[in-house]
C-alpha cells in the first residue's frame, strides 16, 4: 500500500478517477483529509459519493493515487443494505466475525454496542428482525468494533426516524472528538455537514469543490452542484 | 450400497460438510447455483469412464475447472453467479450427457451402488473434514462479505479470494457427495438441510448445526434405507432430507439455544 507523504494527513487521493462501464464517474480528484478531521462528502444522487468510499477501500479499480496513513485502520458503515429478511444471523453474529477479522476483542464489540444505544437484547436478534434505526446502529457498532482510525460513514442515518438521526448523529460526534477518529462522511443533510465537517468536497457529475465548509457550502456553490437553490438552516452559535 | 461401519463414518462425513457448505452456499444465495454447478461433473465423469479412471477423479477436475470458470467470469463481466452458472453450466450438462456410456449415465446422474472402497472411504471422510474445516475457518471472513462486502474489504478481507476459496470448497462438496446422490441430485443434498437450518435457526451457530445434523441424518439414513431395500442410496438420501423440511415446518424458531458445546465448536 502507498502511504502518505505529509504524516498529518490520514489519506491523500491524488487524480483518482473511476470509471463504471463506459461511464467516467469520478475525474482527477484531488484532495488531502488531515488526521482527526471530519470530511463531508456532498452532491446529487448520482454524483459518485458511494463509488469515491469504494475506491478508497479498493472494492472499484480506479486510476490515479490513494495513499493511506500507514497504520490506518478503516471502519466503513455501509448505504442502506438489501439484505434477506430471513438471515438466521445475529446482530452478535456479525460483532463476532468483525472482531475475529480485525483481530479485536469482543469487550471492543461490547463498548461498541454501548457507545451507539444498541442493547444486548436487540444485538441477540436476527438482523432480519431489527428496525431500521436498530439495524443503522448495529453497521456502526460493527465499524468501531474493529477498533478503527478511519470512520467512512455512507448516509449512516438514512432510513433513522428524527429522534433516532439526532441521537446517532451526537453519539457519532461524541465518538470523533473522544476516540479522535478521522472521518469522511456522505450526508444530504446540510445541517449536520455544516455542524461536523472539517472539510467538504463537493461532488456533481464531473465538477469537484474541496474546502472548509464556510467556503464551499455558498448558495452559488450549491445551486451550481444541485441545478437549483438549496435552503438549510444553520444555526447561529454555528455561525460564531 | 452395502451398510459397514466404514460406510456410516463416510456417510456422516459427508453429510456434516454438505451441512456446512449449504449454509453459506444458501445465504449467499446460490441454491439454484448449486443444482445447476453440480451438472459440470456430467462432462468430467463421462471423460474419467472413456479414459479409464475413477469418475468421481474426473468429476472433482471438471468442478474445479467449473468453480474456476465460473469465478473469472463473474469478477471480469460483474454478471450474478446465478447467470453465470445458469449459462456454463446447463451447456455441461448437454455435453456430459453426450460423452457419458448409456448404463454409466443413470449412476453419474443418481449415484452409485456399489460398496465403498478403503481408499474411497478415507479420500471422502478426509476430504469432508477438510473442506469443513477450512468453511468453517472462512466463517467470519464469509459472514461479513455476505452481508457487505464493502465491510468485509474495509476490515481487510480479499473478497474476491474469499468467492474463488468457497466456490473450490463448494465444488470439491460435489465431488464428495456425488457417489451418493449423483449430478441431478447432490445439489439437493447440500442445499435442502441449508434450507431447513435456515427456516429454524435464528443464529449462525444455530443454523451450522441444524444443517450439519440434517445433513448428516440424511445421508446416513438413505444409505442405511438403500442397504435395507436395496435401492440406489441417492434418491432415498434425498428424500430423507425433503423430510425432515416438511417436519422443519412444524417447528418455531429455535437455534438461540444451541447448545454451548456447540457455540465452541463454530
Amino acid at each position: 500500500m502507498v502511504t502518505v507523504r505529509d504524516a498529518d494527513n490520514a489519506l491523500e487521493v491524488d487524480r483518482l478517477s473511476v470509471r463504471l462501464g463506459q461511464a467516467t464517474v469520478l475525474s482527477s480528484l484531488s484532495f488531502a483529509v488531515p488526521r482527526k478531521s471530519t470530511l463531508a462528502i456532498i452532491g446529487p444522487n448520482g454524483a459518485g459519493k458511494t463509488v469515491l468510499l469504494k475506491a478508497l477501500i479498493g472494492a472499484l479499480a480506479y486510476d490515479g493515487e490513494v495513499r493511506w496513513a500507514a497504520d490506518t485502520r478503516i471502519g466503513y458503515v455501509p448505504q442502506k443494505l438489501d439484505i434477506e429478511r430471513d438471515l438466521p444471523l445475529s446482530g452478535d453474529d456479525l460483532l463476532r466475525a468483525e472482531v475475529a477479522v480485525a483481530g479485536t476483542t469482543l469487550r471492543d464489540a461490547q463498548r461498541a454496542g454501548a457507545v451507539v444505544g444498541l442493547t444486548a437484547a436487540a444485538s441477540a436478534q436476527p438482523i432480519g428482525s431489527l428496525s431500521g434505526g436498530q439495524f443503522q446502529r448495529l453497521l456502526v457498532a460493527v465499524a468501531l468494533a474493529g477498533r478503527p482510525s478511519v470512520l467512512l460513514l455512507d448516509e449512516p442515518t438514512a432510513g433513522v426516524d428524527e429522534p433516532g438521526q439526532s441521537s446517532l448523529n451526537d453519539a457519532l460526534q461524541r465518538l470523533r472528538s473522544e476516540r479522535e477518529l478521522t472521518t469522511l462522511l456522505i450526508s444530504h443533510d446540510l445541517s449536520v455537514v455544516y455542524r461536523v465537517a472539517t472539510n467538504v468536497l463537493c461532488l456533481s457529475h464531473g465538477r469537484s469543490f474541496f474546502g472548509r465548509p464556510t467556503a464551499v457550502l455558498t448558495p452559488s456553490h450549491l445551486e451550481e452542484l444541485y441545478g437549483a437553490p438549496i435552503g438549510y438552516h444553520v444555526h447561529d452559535e454555528l455561525r460564531a | 450400497m452395502s451398510f459397514e461401519p466404514s460406510n456410516l463414518a463416510l456417510s456422516m462425513a459427508t453429510g456434516a460438510a454438505a451441512g456446512v457448505v449449504g449454509c453459506f452456499a444458501v445465504m449467499r444465495r446460490m441454491t439454484l447455483a448449486a443444482d445447476a454447478m453440480s451438472h459440470m461433473a456430467l462432462p468430467g465423469i463421462g471423460i474419467a469412464i472413456v479414459a479409464r479412471i475413477h469418475p468421481i477423479l474426473g468429476a472433482a477436475t471438471a468442478l474445479l475447472l467449473g468453480a474456476l470458470l465460473v469465478w473469472r467470469l463473474e469478477t471480469k463481466t460483474g454478471m450474478a453467479t446465478e447467470t453465470v452458472v445458469g449459462v456454463v453450466f446447463s451447456v455441461a450438462l448437454a455435453i456430459g450427457g453426450m460423452i457419458t456410456p448409456g448404463e454409466e449415465l443413470i449412476e453419474a446422474l443418481f449415484g452409485g451402488s456399489g460398496p465403498a472402497t478403503f481408499l474411497e472411504t478415507a479420500v471422502g471422510i478426509f476430504g469432508s473434514a477438510a473442506v469443513a474445516g477450512l468453511v468453517l475457518r472462512d466463517k467470519d471472513r464469509l459472514v461479513l462479505a455476505l452481508v457487505s462486502p464493502e465491510i468485509a474489504r474495509a476490515a481487510g478481507v480479499d473478497v474476491a479470494r474469499l468467492n474463488l476459496r468457497f466456490l473450490v470448497l463448494f465444488a470439491l462438496t460435489i465431488a464428495l457427495g456425488l457417489r451418493y446422490s449423483g449430478a441431478l441430485l447432490i445439489g439437493s443434498l447440500i442445499i435442502i438441510p441449508a434450507v431447513t437450518a435456515k427456516r429454524v435457526a435464528r443464529n449462525l451457530t444455530g443454523m451450522l448445526v441444524i444443517a450439519a445434523i440434517v445433513s448428516t441424518v440424511s445421508t446416513t439414513g438413505g444409505a442405511l434405507a438403500a442397504s435395507l431395500v436395496r435401492r440406489e442410496a441417492g434418491p432415498l438420501v434425498v428424500v430423507v432430507a425433503g423430510a425432515c423440511f416438511v417436519a422443519s415446518l412444524f417447528f418455531p424458531k429455535a437455534g438461540a439455544r444451541v447448545p454451548r458445546a456447540a457455540r465452541v465448536l463454530f
